[in-house]
């Protein structure tokens, strides 16, 4: 694409001597989303080479997991993509689940189901408008946050925390949610889809978003899946591929939903997705909502193995046994047989992974944890090669990157 | 569905004879241990083999065992969309032993690469940019060996007088006390000094 240089018919004098223009964008960028450093190299407007150094947020989440129990260990999750801190602590309850072998009790899957969704709508609708805002439009994020505001009440209703939840646990949720609770929650369902419709008005269909963000940081499904890609990044490029769908965890297989697909790989295509699948979300939580409202779903939210959840309060003013329990899951936790698994969710930003590695201890010997935004930052160069200065920062906004889970 | 993972196991071991020294499946995950040499040659083959079709990549990490005569093992993770399967390939390694770099057949294995190389130290031959990428600018070790301590040795303040951030040796006001429950609750076994004269 060197046509966007400037016109060959008036050629700079080459004893002037033509140089490259290095700048740095961030680590305090607004647009940067974060703590993201790139060092830009440009020729003219044209960007030639994008270095991004990352690490100014690492804290080393997984040293410090490895000295620490596995009930310790789930707050640390939250603290990744702090989008959607429930989805990250899913991925790492799955991983116990499966060398625990534990089945989690089908009340306990519907609200993590829920939360799971609620996280979506939570990433989804920061990331949608801040997007906007990265082009120019400062409208939308208001309009955005006031419902995240909302669901952050839910988050809160149901763990103590608006953000950093520590809600799901090996085993299940850590307490059933109140049936007023539920019902809030299936009423702010419709009211929601209406403000989706409004900002849908608001911007997506707006000329100066389209001219920002159409044809912009095009990737092809074959470079997607190569550079790492998953979620919204591949299905923007038009492969159907959602692992709620492909390899169903939970309850997720009896959920009615579908997989918006996006035709061309630009960011326009990954912003219209995202707002596609907030309706989807939606269309799931009032599925969850309706199945969790029916009496055969009533019943425990956490496998009644009391090795790994704790028994109620209540047992334990009455039970040595129930005592004895709770004494040891939380001063010793409990052990996980060896082996290694690598469990994933479908996490807002794309396919979040935890590789988890047990040498039979109360530790975890190793814990990898594999961030969707990591592998879509590191495709910035590839991306952003000779698309102008002002594309950089739509780039950065449609990758839907968060430093938490990036830098760990 | 494990059946079907272990007849793949099989077929691959087949397909690259002497390459792949074991072929195991646990939890519904099949898991290639592959000679180091042969890494690039068994990625390749896993990507470009039609009933293989290991597109996408998923990861690429290490554990770090201090006890092997190699202590690492390089581990990677690949998805067939096509197939809806993944699969996993070890390889161990030393400190001085290269393993090959994935960046030729996925160029997302870059940062990935990047990351185990400064958190363990395990060098990739062949990567085309093989720099620190997690830890500060001029870090000194490798942060997830298992001889390096959580605490680490450096930390930062920034100081008033020289107005500008200093490098310090770790102070801790109390030491880092790593709990050893040694605890006779069930499935685990320890040795309790002194263990081995009841059970002759």
């Amino acid at each position: 694409m060197n046509d966007q240089t400037p016109a060959p018919d008036q050629p700079a004098p080459a004893s002037q001597g033509l140089r490259n223009f290095n700048i740095n964008f961030g680590p305090q960028h607004p647009a940067a989303h974060g703590v993201l450093r790139l060092i830009l190299e440009l020729d003219g407007e044209v960007v030639e080479r994008v270095d991004p150094h990352v690490g100014f947020l690492h804290r080393g989440t997984e040293k410090l997991m490895e000295s620490r129990t596995y009930l310790q260990n789930v707050p640390y999750f939250d603290r990744l993509d702090y989008c959607a801190p429930m989805n990250q602590e899913h991925a790492f309850c799955l991983a116990i689940e499966r060398l625990l072998g534990v089945e989690v009790p089908r009340r306990g899957q519907l609200i993590r189901v829920l939360y799971a969704e609620i996280g979506r709508l939570l990433s989804h609708l920061l990331n949608v408008t801040s997007q906007a805002m990265d082009v120019g439009a400062l409208t939308p994020p208001l309009w955005g946050y006031e419902e995240r505001e909302k669901l952050m009440v839910f988050y809160e209703r149901a763990s103590g925390a608006r953000m950093h939840a520590n809600y799901f646990r090996p085993g299940g949720v850590a307490r059933d949610l109140p049936d007023q609770l539920v019902e809030d929650i299936g009423a702010f369902c419709d009211p929601f889809l209406k403000v989706v419709e409004d900002l849908d008005e608001l911007f997506i269909g707006n000329r100066i978003f389209k001219q920002r963000n159409v044809d912009i940081g095009v990737i092809s499904l074959e470079d997607a899946w190569k550079w790492g890609f998953s979620g919204v990044m591949v299905r923007g490029s038009g492969a159907a591929w959602d692992l709620r769908k492909a390899q169903p965890y939970e309850c997720y297989e009896e959920m009615e939903f579908d997989i918006p697909v996006g035709k061309h790989g630009d960011c326009y295509d990954r912003a219209v997705i995202r707002m596609e699948e907030m309706r989807q979300s939606t269309s799931i939580m009032k599925q969850c909502v309706e199945k969790l409202m029916r009496a055969e779903n009533r019943g425990p939210v956490m496998a009644p193995n009391h090795k790994i959840t704790p028994p109620s309060r209540g047992e334990m003013k009455r039970s040595m046994e129930a005592l004895i329990h709770h004494f040891k899951l939380f001063t010793e936790g409990f052990h996980v047989p060896q082996g290694e698994v690598y469990a994933a969710v479908e996490a807002p930003k794309g396919e979040f992974g935890v590789y988890l590695v047990s040498d039979g201890g109360d530790k975890p010997y190793r814990c990898k944890i594999r961030a969707p935004g990591f592998a879509h930052l590191s495709a910035m160069d590839f991306l952003c090669k000779n698309h102008m200065l002002a594309d950089v920062s739509a780039i950065l906004g449609s990758l839907d990157i968060v430093f938490g889970e990036v830098d760990r | 569905m494990s059946a079907e993972l272990e007849a793949l196991g099989a077929k691959i071991s087949r397909a690259l004879p002497g390459a792949v020294t074991e072929a195991k499946v646990a939890y519904g995950e099949l898991t290639l241990t592959v000679v180091r040499d042969r890494w690039l040659e068994v990625a390749a083959h896993l990507r470009d083999s039609p009933d293989c079709l290991f597109v996408c990549f998923i990861d690429v990490t290490a554990a770090d065992y201090p006890q092997r005569a190699e202590r690492f093992e390089v581990v990677a993770h690949l998805l067939s969309p096509k197939y809806n399967r993944r699969i996993r390939i070890k390889t161990p390694a030393s400190e001085e032993t290269p393993v090959a770099s994935l960046v030729t057949l996925y160029p997302g294995a870059d940062w990935f690469e990047r990351e185990t190389y400064d958190l363990f130290g395990v060098i990739f031959s062949g990567h085309p940019d093989l720099r620190r990428i997690m830890t500060d600018y001029g870090f000194d070790g490798h942060p997830l060996r298992k001889d390096f301590p959580m605490t680490g040795f450096v930390e930062v303040r920034y100081d008033d007088e020289q107005k500008r951030v200093v490098y310090e040796p770790v102070r801790l006001s109390q030491e880092y006390r790593n709990f050893d429950f040694l605890s006779p609750w069930e499935g685990v076994h320890y040795d309790l000094p002194g263990d081995e004269k009841a059970s002759k």
